[in-house]
């Protein structure tokens, strides 16, 4: 029944995956090596520095030694839920890139309605964290489950919201498309962060609570419930809780990229011509790193918000504001101030 | 077309295996998860049947939104796994007659349709060349206008009730309200006092 | 719409799926298993023995959350044809929607004065 043609597309998809996968796996492990760099710098120290020249290969020492810690699962814990709460956490996170566009054409999977899509996998990354917080069987881990799907939960409302107000200048769903939209002569003005400004900046402040990133953290918060849903977690365990958070981090950065400063366009189309006018995967990678590096400045910026706070944030600002934003973009497109799709 | 049978009969299998799984597994915990499946394989179902928009809808509002609270209730329930399974003989034939009446009538609405004239439509959205959301929207917004606002009307009762069922008002706790401290003025905190002059001067 | 399209979608779950049981699976094999070592096993809690069950009650808003969660999610799930469609409609899509989002606006209007938002 299966053709030897249809093995051969499997087989290329499955390579096709892997070249997604793997470069990312390696991506979060030189991003936590460039966060302790980075943060290490602005606060005038080195960071690593041992292992391999200017601390390279620290971030394998790490997995090396992640790998060979015990796993302890705590007394009275669930055991099957305890180890499927990793799982449910990094699956979504992984499995949302599978629509993300890294150049014109080049997608793992073109679907037509690949925001909403995104929107879903991202709402699906909750289930990890609530059910390993319930699993471990443990005061802290429980509350900082709660705090953080309480925290998610909210954001992701301003965040979806945000994504309608791309969907209403593009006119699609399609990732790609929205790219295609924010083409034309005017260099970054065509690009939709400017019509867009509130839901730029609330999409990028709810994606770093989202990933319950400092100065969101208090799901994590230290210094009073030492690290939250994930405090019984050790060893490999962790480790993927930390590759899901990660992976996490970059897609939402890849997508503030691709949504709102345009994706692999070039911020002087139309204006200048040669190499710095034509579009490009550079581009893209540029936004990108620019995104990853604001998550890291963040953290070492700002200091820690308290629950209430990032309750109110949540609710009693972003939500109102990117109703009438919605409402507001709707009416410009309506009234031709911004072109659908040019 | 061989392969979208195949993986039909697959997720429908396992959507039954999870739905049976949910009212026989003995932790509350673990059935909502099957549910959790089961939404999924039916959300996998709905797209081999074309429906994409629905499909992605269903994993997002039900899986992402609907089952959190599931979740959330069943693990504030402090479960004690046992006397849950004792009402489990006793209310099994009022389960069974329910259960009856509801296939009877889904065959009888499925046998209706059959009689009926109006001949199913093979994929409307294909066939009018848009995709799959934007025919939704085009019926939606155009045809379905009342329904649509009738939507609003029933959510907004819902957040109403919500609100009104379980908001417990606590006075013991410690709030910060940020437009009192915004609107705080010099008078309302500090005082200035006009002091005598008493005793003696201190002595040098 | 293409169905095939979603196939490379459920090949990705599977991959993400199996490179965290295969992470679990090395960590399990790799790492050292004592579980008998000096009370390792016992929850944490900043050296005490643990008082009670974990699994407790807790605050009513949490549940209010994920209903308001629930009733916005869905409001999200009904913009997202609109918004794909509007233009094509004309001036009585929007005007629905304002119509729509306004009912909605009053629901959350109730909420917050009757203070479901405030926390502690």
């Amino acid at each position: 029944m299966i053709q030897q043609a249809d093995l051969i597309t499997l087989l290329w998809t499955v390579a096709k995956i892997l070249a997604i996968t793997v470069p990312l796996i390696l991506c979060v492990a030189f991003y936590t090596l460039a966060e302790r760099k980075v943060i290490g710098w602005m606060q005038v120290r080195r960071g690593p520095q041992y292992v391999g020249p200017l601390g390279l290969l620290q971030p394998f020492a790490d997995v090396v030694k992640l790998l060979i810690k015990e796993i302890v699962v705590p007394k009275d814990a669930n055991r099957f839920l305890f180890y499927l709460a990793p799982v449910l956490a990094m699956a979504p996170a992984f499995a949302a890139w599978a629509v993300v566009p890294f150049d014109e054409g080049v997608a793992l999977s073109n679907i037509n309605a690949g925001l909403l899509y995104l929107l879903a996998m991202t709402s699906m990354g909750v289930y990890g964290i609530i059910l390993a917080g319930w699993a471990s069987n443990s005061k802290y881990a429980f509350l900082g489950a709660m705090r953080s799907a309480a925290q998610v939960v909210s954001y992701e409302i301003a965040m979806g919201f945000a994504l309608v107000g791309v969907l209403i200048c593009s006119g699609s769903l399609n990732l790609s498309d929205i790219v295609r939209a924010q083409a034309g002569d005017g260099g970054f003005t065509e690009f939709f962060f400017l019509p867009l400004l509130p839901l730029f900046v609330i999409y990028f402040v709810s994606g770093v609570a989202e990933t319950n990133r400092a100065p969101f953290d208090v799901a994590e918060g230290e210094s009073e419930i030492v690290a939250g849903f994930h405090v019984e977690y050790a060893g490999a365990a962790f480790a993927v809780f930390f590759l899901a958070e990660y992976a996490n981090m970059i897609l939402v950065s890849f997508l503030a990229a691709v949504l709102f400063l345009g994706g692999w366009l070039s911020p002087f189309q139309g204006w200048l011509g040669g190499p710095l006018g034509a579009p490009g995967w550079w581009w893209l990678a540029v936004k990108v790193v620019g995104f990853m590096f604001s998550f890291l400045w963040f953290r070492a910026t700002f200091p820690r918000y308290r629950y209430d706070q990032i309750m109110r944030l949540g609710w009693k600002v972003f939500i109102p504001i990117t109703i009438v934003w919605v409402m507001v973009s709707a009416w410009m497109v309506y009234d031709h101030w911004i072109d659908i799709g040019a | 077309m061989t392969i979208n049978l195949l993986a039909f009969y697959a997720f429908a299998a396992a959507m039954i295996g999870a739905a049976i799984g949910v009212i026989t597994m003995r932790n509350p915990v673990h059935s909502v998860l099957l549910l959790v499946l089961a939404f999924f394989s039916s959300a996998c179902l709905w797209l081999l049947a074309h429906a994409e928009f629905l499909a992605i809808a269903l994993i997002l509002v039900y899986v992402g939104a609907v089952m959190v609270l599931f979740l959330f209730v069943v693990m504030m329930l402090d479960i004690k796994i046992a006397p849950l399974r004792e009402g489990f003989a006793r209310y099994l034939p009022v389960g069974i007659v329910v259960a009856a009446i509801m296939l009877f009538e889904m065959l009888t609405l499925i046998g209706l349709r059959r009689f009926s004239t109006v001949p199913p439509v093979a994929d409307a959205a294909l066939a009018a060349g848009l995709s799959n959301t934007e025919w939704l929207g085009r019926a939606l917004f155009r045809d379905y206008l009342l329904p649509f606002e009738i939507a609003a009307m029933v959510l907004t009762v819902a957040i109403i009730a919500a609100v009104a069922l379980t908001l417990r008002n606590r006075s013991n706790t410690r709030k910060q309200d940020p437009s009192k401290q915004v609107l705080v003025r010099k008078e309302d905190r500090l005082r200035v006092v006009q002091m005598p002059v008493s005793g003696k001067e201190p002595r040098a | 719409m293409d169905l095939s399209q979603y196939l490379p979608i459920a090949i990705f779950l599977g991959i993400a799926t199996a490179i965290a049981v295969v992470l679990l699976g090395l960590g399990t094999l790799l790492g050292p298993r004592k579980p008998d070592a000096a009370d390792k096993t016992t929850a944490y809690e900043c050296g005490f023995e643990a008082f009670e069950d974990a699994r407790m009650k807790f605050d009513v808003r949490y549940y209010l959350m994920a209903i308001l969660f629930i009733v916005f999610d869905l409001e999200i799930a009904f913009l997202f044809p609109w918004a794909v469609v509007f233009t094509k409609i004309g001036i009585v899509a929007i005007v629905e929607m304002a119509l729509f989002l306004g009912l909605l606006v009053v629901g959350f209007v109730y909420v917050w004065k009757k203070g479901a938002l405030e926390w502690e």
